[in-house]
């Protein structure tokens, strides 16, 4: 193999596996390390230059970087990378996030934007461009910004006034908001004054079974699950019947059962058509539903609502199992079993989310490709009407607010190239620092000892409280205490092992010391045959081997990064600081830097 | 600095036929300076009895006074240890053989240790043929004082901040052979390919085993002056031959060429196959092991690998015909008999 190219800033970035998996690359460890110091503003400014949402996310997040977490493949369990960034919400001083906002520039730049819908995708590009001096208008149907963080999300998941002081840290840089007000053209958007619109309009139609029987009788008790949940938040929904069955399997049915819970259901049951494990919803929220007695019946397709006197008496399902091809393809074949029938007198149907453009003319110079999705660049966001630009849901069909977050940074990029005349396909390199962390002999400015700690739980709320009221947040978040021990699991993946080969002088002390044997001196290869003679099985193809120039007695370090804990010790042990241990911070550059 | 190893350890780690993997046979943490070859020994004892799937608590380590001697601290922490006073582990180690002679004994010395203050002791265990591996980490230099040239120091060689030595150096491979060693080897911390199925085949040896290596001290004597630095043993080491140790259980894998490899059957079963062994060079033959030394002395060279090795030898027991069981087995009818069994010897007496 050649040797590894550690300028390439992607080659560490890639180490650092949470911010690699994070889609917006918010530096995980840098913000864990702030709140194991008690700095909790400064973490809180690191993760909101980079997420915009810290409060919101801290409790709502998907979490990408948690299945990545290193710590996974040496232990059982992920640092509670999410819950720790509530800590750092929860425990921030107010004023002093005020003070360090960006400050909005008074003279503007002169270009107008259009921000259509309020949800996560659109406030990143309102948060990214405000500050740059651009005016920003922004549209909405519901009464204040939020998008699905306000009327998908649960208070009892995701508390009113944590919402509300994130959207307004951006809506009060001065964005003119019209709110209540669906927009109902594209075309007379771009007939308006504005330099570019942006569309973040979300999945804002949630699928329905229109063909099964009983369908379309049963109207009056059958709700969309994401309409519902508004309706529920919205306040014109206060209560549904005593059994109620759920359809579906993502976090959308779990936040419909939960709901459901919390309004009068007492027999709430989740059916989906999927094996549980192959179920969409996050595996902590089928926990948290599960823990609130909300059974989940899996492999059930419904095949039928039952009537009786023109009312919903319960719905009869096939039941199914799960046929895998050697591609990985599902099919879901019927085990021939009697059908069952479970009584309801509610069904919340939450079976996904479709987009729907039926506000944006076909006229406009905007294609539109495959599933009637507006043909929109992946990396530049922009529609084939160079003004228009797409972000979150809207661009690419249902993901999560981290993703919609990612987007708006990138659409932000575009929408400030675009509106300078330069070409948005040119992108903005990544801001990479690589510092050592070395005090003095054997000392180090992280704390490098690697603690035997498993997860720490979040503590919630008593049930009894939580499940009779609806605004009550279940999850309690880590006390600081808590905070810190579970923060000193982190294994600080971003300190990085650096490599000097002209240093070396091949005593093997650093192969002798490595508690995960990751470190090897052997002759060079290709690759594959590489990962076949390192000191131990290197088998994750997923994570890189770092591969030195070659050493006067003609042998390569490999170093294989797999389960790499940074605990320093290769550093430590080296007689000439070939190895050093050394702080990488990188950051997606975003607009106007 | 780090005091403590951290628990984890690489999830494929392989596991030996008792179900351990190699942090079974580790110790706490090394507290010698940075890239000292001791640590390098210290992980290839660590691999050599994983690999042979010894029980840890069926051996000994014993060592005596030095920075060789701290060692055993880091490597082998389920097992027994000795730590004696300086320069007498061979009789520690003769003791503690005779009482229980089911122990597999690591004698664990330096050159100093050795060849000053225990040379007396290092000898009479080699004459005896004790049943015992004795390893020697040799960096030719006091470190624990301060990098004084050591009595295994080169004539000429000189250690970072000292002159060249004046007298000429004690050559341990060389002494224990005309002292009528069994099992004799030299080895260099930094080549473990060739260190490892040496100790593996010194603890598989019935009888007193040497391992002398080379083990470059990186604070005093890693210099270009020195004959014991990192980069002039790599640059003068020469192989008499290779080693492969193939234990009792393992089945033959390697297939090697009629007449380039000559095989060995260790006491316990195992196998030795010597290959590429130098020309006229014959170690099942000390005369022929001691000219190798001095050739290769005499061209600047160190000569590693399996020196000598004679199997037919009685060990310390054999030639003491003692009990076959160890002293904390026997009971005491076996201990005190009975009248009759003394009347019997009495009887013969008379």
């Amino acid at each position: 193999m050649n040797a590894t190219d550690i300028k390439n800033p992607e080659y560490f970035h890639k180490v650092v596996d949470c911010q690699w998996a994070c889609p917006a690359h918010t530096p995980v460890p840098e913000y864990i390390r702030l709140i194991a110091a008690g700095r909790y503003d400064d973490a809180y400014m690191v993760n909101w230059e980079s997420n915009v949402f810290p409060g919101i996310l801290g409790r709502t997040c998907d979490r990408p970087c948690e299945p990545a977490c290193r710590r996974e493949r040496v232990e059982d369990e992920p640092v509670a990378i999410c819950r720790l960034k509530r800590v750092a919400a929860d425990n921030k001083t107010d004023s002093e996030i005020d003070q360090r906002l960006p400050k909005v520039p008074r003279r503007k730049n002169g270009k107008k934007i259009a921000l259509i819908g309020a949800g996560p995708a659109s406030l990143t590009v309102a948060r990214d461009l405000m500050p740059l001096g651009y005016e920003i208008d922004m549209y909405d149907e519901q009464l204040e910004g939020g998008g699905m963080m306000l009327s998908q999300i649960p208070a009892f998941r995701l508390p009113i006034e944590v919402l509300r002081q994130e959207v307004n840290y951006i809506l009060d840089m001065g964005v003119v908001t019209t709110f209540n007000h669906y927009v109902d053209s594209l075309k007379g958007m771009l007939e308006q004054d504005y330099d570019a619109v942006f569309v973040g309009t979300g999945a804002p139609r949630g699928k329905d079974l229109p063909k099964l029987p009983g369908r379309q009788e049963a109207e009056a008790n059958i709700h969309i699950g994401i309409d519902w949940l508004a309706n529920v938040a919205f306040e014109h929904t206060a209560s549904i019947g005593k059994r109620v069955l759920v359809l579906g399997g993502g976090n959308t049915a779990m936040d419909c059962c939960r709901t459901a819970r919390r309004l009068g259901g007492e027999d709430v049951r989740v059916v989906v058509r999927s094996p549980f494990a192959d179920m969409k919803a996050s595996p902590w929220e089928k926990e948290d539903a599960m823990h609130e007695d909300i059974p989940i019946y899996d492999n059930h397709v419904p095949k039928e609502f039952v009537l009786e006197d023109g009312r919903l008496q319960g719905v009869v399902f096939e039941k199914v199992e799960a046929v895998y091809d050697e591609d990985g393809g599902r099919e879901l074949v019927p085990t021939g079993e009697d059908l069952v029938f479970m009584p309801c007198d509610d069904v919340l149907m939450a079976i996904g989310q479709e987009n729907s453009f039926p506000w944006i003319e076909r006229d406009v110079g905007l294609a539109f490709g495959k599933w009637d999705m507006p043909v929109v660049d992946e990396v530049t966001f922009q529609s084939t009407n160079p003004r228009v630009f797409f972000g979150g849901d809207s661009a690419f069909g249902p993901e999560n607010i981290i993703t919609a977050v990612a987007h708006g940074h990138q659409a932000a990029i575009s929408i400030d190239l675009y509106c300078s005349g330069k070409d948005v396909s040119q992108r903005p390199p990544p801001q990479a620092n690589l510092l050592t962390q070395k005090m003095g002999v054997h000392e180090w400015s992280y704390d490098n000892r690697v603690e035997g700690d498993e997860r720490y739980l979040v503590p919630q709320a008593d049930k009894k409280r939580t499940l009779k009221d609806r605004k009550l947040e279940v999850e309690l978040g880590f006390d600081v205490e808590t905070a810190f021990y579970e923060a000193q699991r982190c294994l600080n993946c971003d300190v990085q092992t650096v490599f000097d080969t002209p240093k070396c002088i091949e005593c093997d002390a650093c192969v002798d010391i490595c508690p995960t044997d990751c470190i090897s001196f052997t002759a060079n290869g290709e690759e594959q045959d590489l990962r076949q003679r390192l000191s131990a099985p290197a088998g994750n193809l997923a994570q890189d081997l770092y591969v030195s120039d070659q050493l006067p007695t003609r042998r390569v370090m490999v170093k294989d990064e797999n389960v790499c804990l940074h605990c320093g010790l290769c550093a430590e042990r080296c007689p000439t600081a070939a190895w050093d241990m050394q702080k990488f911070l990188y950051g997606v550059t975003k607009a106007g830097a | 600095m780090s005091f403590i190893n951290p628990t984890f350890r690489h999830p494929e780690l392989p596991v030996n036929e008792l179900g351990y993997t190699k942090k079974d046979y580790e110790g706490t943490i090394s507290t010698l300076c940075a890239g000292c070859g001791h640590d390098s020994i210290s992980g290839s004892i660590i691999r050599a009895v994983h690999e042979l799937s010894i029980p840890p608590h069926q051996i000994a380590k014993l060592s005596g006074i030095g920075c060789s001697s701290k060692t055993p601290a880091y490597f082998l922490g389920n097992s027994h240890g000795f730590n004696a006073v300086h320069g007498r582990m061979p009789s520690v180690a003769t003791g503690a053989a005779m009482a229980n002679r089911d122990l597999i004994y690591l004698g664990v010395s330096g050159d100093g240790d050795t060849a000053s203050i225990g040379m007396g002791q290092f000898t009479h265990a080699i004459r005896r043929n004790l049943n015992m591996v004795y390893i020697v980490m040799n960096n030719g230099c006091y470190g624990l004082t301060k990098g004084q040239d050591s009595a295994t120091a080169d004539e000429g060689s000189a250690s970072k901040k000292g002159d060249p030595n004046p007298f000429s150096s004690i050559d341990l491979c060389a002494t224990a052979l005309n002292l009528g060693a069994t099992f004799v080897s030299r080895s260099f911390s930094g080549d473990k390919e060739q260190l490892i199925p040496l100790i593996k085949a010194a603890i598989s040896h019935r009888g007193f085993a040497l391992v002398d290596v080379v083990s470059p001290c990186v604070t005093f004597n890693n210099n270009a002056a020195s004959t014991k630095s990192y980069e002039f043993v790599r640059e003068h080491a020469e192989a008499t031959g290779t080693v492969d140790f193939v234990p009792m259980r393992e089945e033959i894998k390697a297939h090697y060429e009629p007449g380039t490899s000559t095989e060995v059957t260790m006491h316990d079963g195992s196998v030795l196959h010597l290959r590429k062994l130098e020309e006229g060079f014959d170690p099942f033959d000390r005369a022929s092991a001691m000219s190798a030394i001095a050739r290769h002395r005499e061209a600047g060279k160190v000569m590693t690998g399996l020196v000598y090795l004679d199997r037919t030898a009685p060990d310390l027991h054999e030639v003491l015909d003692t009990v076959h069981r160890p002293l904390n087995t026997l009971s005491e009818s076996d201990l005190c008999p009975g009248n009759h069994v003394l009347e019997n010897i009495n009887a013969s007496l008379r």
